[in-house]
């Protein structure tokens, strides 16, 4: 397995008193696809949202590409500019068009033109199969377009890591597979992806590792396999009882 | 396997929908209904009979002095809004360089008219023009002493110029103040916050007629010798502080309704905080606040008419100095006067109003718009 590209140490956060991540270890590989599940309130979606340091963490280290994750703002840049996320709530900006949600960080974070952003938009659009909305505006658009989008305009940064926190939970039924697709097709592509989710179908299909955690810490991690037939904690297994026999 | 189509959609039974319809259920729903729709129906008739009798039937419409307007049952006393027309636009200001007012008002609504206009393009020349190249052209302008204009001193300035000057200066400073204020309020550094919060309380708990006090009777006190800055830029400077510390108010409130997810997807996306503000934020949230602010503007507009408190006079207050004419005096002149005033600024805060409306529906990005 080449370098790490994310690289987290003995890391600590709290929530005031509250702690909510305990000495979190983690490394991951380029290309390489986690899935992260475990219980509401078990921190998975804190864990990556400090990452790109949507949460600042108070112990330990993080480190994304070589670049230390630290009060600096120069590095702070660089990072977020090198990871991609995906919300649970999409959280478009609902007064510029699909085509400007798209075009804004290639505009203003990177420099580009507008005649180049929007290439690139249009391309990025395509691939995740709603070229046709590009002039509408988000409200416009069904909970699965637009989470399509939010995608879209987290690739048009041309990130190297993508991280998804819950991007399915806010859908229909019928519209989480349409999310899930592009998703399989951007693993498929060789994106380093971290991905909270509980759609344990997407965790066998695409995930080279599956991590559980509960209260602050990772419980267990393994391959996807060996992680859903034969989980090696008790509180994993009362889980995954949970979430695949209902 | 049987197929399901879905039931095609019928038109509403004819009896729910059309005038007829509408009225049964809004008007003549119940005996009730029908009594209290007939009730208000005559008070209208009444009220608008009483009003066109005296704005028109009963009134007098030409005449050069009083004498007009003393007949038997007497309406308005239009002549003498007619006599002292100029002198409700302009003030004392002097008869042979009237033409500059015109042509600063002039100038003014160029410019503004197209920028008021969503699709007419040039918006960034247009702000250029506004808010560059136009205040130092009107200010040139009206207070001369320069380019062979005559020099016109600001205490002959008034009626609805003072207006104007006094409303127009605060709206378009109140507003990127108010926004720097509301930023500031909600700021991580505590001395800027502190900053901005005492300034916003400070001006929000005093009545606007104190500030105009401070600003005209004791500013000079506090100012070396020498030094003395003219009495309406005073007021304008009063007036600005003042307003801004209630868009600020307003502005805050818009902050507040952001949720938190849009500053995390802006800042996932790499922006900065001033990025994310003039970008995600702020246009979301004065679009929100258009009501506010309108508001803020409205009563801004209205307040104007206190700077007679500090021997500025304004369209109300020169309106008012003109009853003390002896050629005009008359039982109607008063009531002619204030029903004139009042026409005047209702006109401007109606459009303002109107406006504000449409802006809402323009920058609505629901489904409805396309």
């Amino acid at each position: 397995m080449s370098d790490p590209v994310i690289r987290i140490n003995k890391m600590n956060k709290w929530f005031g008193n509250f702690h909510v991540l305990r000495d979190i270890d983690l490394n991951v590989a380029a290309g390489e696809k986690t899935v992260i599940c475990g219980p509401s309130g078990s921190g998975k979606s804190t864990l990556i949202r400090c990452i790109n340091r949507l949460e600042a963490h108070q112990e330990g280290e993080i480190e994304v590409e070589g670049v230390t994750l630290d009060g600096s703002l120069k590095n702070l840049e660089e990072i977020r500019s090198n990871v991609g996320m995906v919300f649970q709530q999409f959280n478009l900006f609902p007064h510029m068009t699909v085509l400007e949600n798209c075009t804004l960080s290639p505009i203003w974070v990177q420099q580009k033109s507008q005649a180049e952003a929007e290439t690139l938009a249009r391309e990025l659009l395509e691939r995740v199969r709603i070229p046709d909305q590009a002039d509408k505006y988000p409200g416009q658009l069904s909970g699965g377009q637009q989470q399509r989008v939010a995608i879209a305009r987290a690739l048009c940064m041309n990130p190297r890591i993508m991280l998804f926190d819950e991007p399915t939970s806010a859908l229909d039924p019928e519209m989480i597979k349409e999310v899930l697709d592009v998703m399989v097709e951007l693993a498929n592509e060789g994106m380093t992806m971290l991905c909270v989710t509980h759609e344990m179908g997407f965790a066998r299909q695409v995930a080279d590792r599956v991590i559980f955690m509960d209260e602050g810490e990772i419980v267990e991690e393994n391959a996807p396999e060996a992680f859903f037939s034969n989980p090696e904690n008790e509180r994993t297994q009362l889980f995954l009882s949970q979430v695949l026999t209902h | 396997m049987s197929s399901w189509t879905p039931t095609a959609p019928r038109p509403a039974p004819s009896n729910t929908v059309g005038f007829v319809a509408w009225a049964r259920a809004n008007l003549f729903a119940t005996k009730l209904d029908t009594a209290l729709t007939l009730l208000a129906f005559t008070l209208v008739v009444y009220v608008v009979e009483a009003i066109f009798g005296w704005a028109i039937i009963d009134a007098s419409f030409t005449g050069d002095d009083r004498t007009a307007c003393l007949k038997e049952v007497q309406g308005a006393c239009w002549p003498f809004i007619e006599a002292k027309f100029g002198q409700f636009i302009y003030g004392r200001y002097p008869d042979a360089e009237r033409w500059r007012v015109d042509l600063v008002f002039l100038s003014g609504l160029i410019g503004l008219i197209p920028m008021l206009m969503p699709n007419v393009g040039f918006k960034r020349a247009n702000m250029i023009y506004l808010l560059g190249f136009y205040p130092i052209f009107a200010f040139i302008m009206l207070n001369g002493g320069m380019l062979g204009l005559a020099m016109v001193d600001t205490t002959d300035w008034g009626g609805l110029l003072v207006t104007l000057v006094v409303a127009i200066t605060g709206i378009v400073a109140s507003l990127p103040l108010g926004i720097l204020l509301a930023l500031g309020r909600r700021s991580d550094l505590p001395i800027v916050r502190a900053l901005c919060i005492g300034f916003i309380e400070i001006f929000r708990g005093v009545p606007l007629i104190t500030v105009l006090f401070m600003a005209s009777v004791m500013l000079p006190l506090f100012l070396p010798d020498g030094i003395n800055f003219d009495k309406l830029v005073r007021c304008l400077i009063g007036v600005a502080l003042f307003s801004s510390a209630y868009m600020a108010e307003v502005v805050r409130g818009g902050l507040q309704a952001i949720p938190k997810g849009q500053y995390e997807a802006a800042a996932a996306l790499g922006l900065g905080y001033w990025k994310t503000t003039h970008l995600i934020i702020l246009p979301q949230a004065l679009k929100l606040v258009i009501p506010g602010i309108v508001n803020t503007f409205i009563g801004l507009f209205k307040d104007t008419t206190l700077v007679l408190i500090v021997g500025l006079f304004d369209l109300l207050g020169i309106v008012q100095l003109h009853f003390t004419d002896a050629s005009w005096a008359t039982p109607e002149t008063h009531i002619t006067g204030y029903v004139f005033a009042g026409a005047v600024f209702w006109l401007f805060c109606f459009a303002m109003s109107r406006y504000s409306i449409f802006m809402e529906n323009h920058l609505s990005t629901d489904r409805t718009s396309s």
